[in-house]
């Protein structure tokens, strides 16, 4: 169960397929990824592992993380994720994990932290069409009514308004990988994946 | 395309010394490796493509996959614009059939455009000759003399 790799989000180009057709990508920087701790049902009620990307300097980190990867005989880590695993998978900690187990995976699904936009609009964060442009309208871009009058007395919970947009945790489903690159540790994954270029992201297996 | 120029300064380039230089593929990768993205275009793209410019006729030859028959189709016209960099660089041709403006975009890369070959030059003053959409018949036609300096260097 459950194959999963942390990793960066490079930039986005194209590749040519078989068939000479063009396939937009994501290039993810995954891996090598190292086992920092393993949590098993005995011990905290559930299984997983904890992995850690990319290395921080020694002096900015904090002396708890220093220890806590101590532990696994690594370095302090910059991004640390934990992965639910299967009970019978086979982990050791300090193990290092590297984009070949995306070798024949057909799909991934990838989380990220959206781009932030802000405080956007109703039409921008929810897609509402917003007024005519012209003919003596004034409610170009904003939303009009919001709710009954005093029946409700109040807006309806939940009701879309404009407000704080992106910089969330996103999951993008069913992305195929088009090729797994061993010697640069490179993903290359088909399509969009959410955050800016260098944001971190975390890569699964599809169930 | 190479960069004869870029090459040449190589060794001046303040950023070739940073040891994320990569010198064999002339790209810097950057601190986190960000540019990794130019080399896997590089990679992508054909090694020598086709020399034309804008305001040049040509005949693009396009591969065409027809069930199992594999043939090569000719498309004849103008080049109007090239655009885009890396192996995403693309550019357009125009032609005029049966009085209709028809334009194709190939992708410069594509292993589906086997050939480009350039018929004539036109002199031009801009990059893209967009204009020619509003013009027609002879307005269109009009596009200055042939090159010919080239023999004359050479």
């Amino acid at each position: 169960m459950g194959i999963g790799l942390l990793g960066k989000k490079l930039g986005i180009s194209q590749v040519y397929n078989e068939l000479g057709e063009i396939v937009p990508i994501t290039l993810v920087e995954a891996g090598p990824c190292n086992v920092l701790q393993i949590k098993t049902e005995k011990n905290d009620g559930y299984s997983a592992i904890q992995i850690g990307f990319k290395d921080k300097k020694e002096k900015s980190a904090t002396k708890a993380e220093i220890g806590h990867c101590k532990k696994a005989k690594n370095s302090p880590k910059r991004y640390i994720k934990e992965l639910r695993v299967g009970v019978d998978d086979k982990y050791e900690i300090g193990q290092k994990l590297t984009v070949r187990m995306f070798d024949g995976i057909k799909k991934v699904d990838v989380c990220g932290t959206s781009k932030g936009k802000g405080f956007a609009g109703v039409m921008k964060r929810w897609g509402f069409r917003g007024g005519p442009a012209t003919h003596g309208s004034t409610r170009h871009r904003t939303s009009v009514s919001i709710g009954a009058g005093s029946d409700p007395g109040r807006v309806v919970k939940g009701r879309k308004m404009g407000g704080r947009m992106g910089g969330e945790r996103v999951t993008v489903k069913n992305l195929e990988v088009v090729k797994v690159d061993e010697e640069n540790n490179l993903l290359f994954i088909k399509g969009a994946v959410p955050g800016p270029n260098g944001g971190y992201v975390t890569l699964k297996e599809c169930k | 395309m190479k960069n004869p120029l870029k090459e040449q300064r190589s060794e001046d380039l303040i950023y070739s010394k940073s040891k994320h230089f990569d010198k064999e593929n002339f790209i810097n990768l950057g601190v986190h490796g960000m540019n990794m993205v130019d080399l896997i275009e590089k990679e992508n793209m054909k090694k020598e493509i086709p020399q034309f410019r804008v305001g040049d006729l040509v005949d693009v030859h396009v591969n065409i996959k027809e069930g199992d028959k594999e043939r090569v189709q000719i498309f004849n016209g103008i080049v109007i614009a090239r655009k885009g960099g890396g192996n995403r660089e693309t550019f357009t041709v125009r032609r005029i059939v049966q009085g209709e403006g028809v334009e194709r975009v190939f992708p410069i890369h594509s292993p589906h455009v086997v050939d480009v070959k350039v018929k004539k030059s036109y002199k031009v003053r801009r990059a893209k000759l967009f204009y020619l959409r509003e013009k027609s018949g002879k307005a269109a036609r009009l596009k200055e003399l042939p090159r010919k300096k080239k023999k004359e260097n050479s």
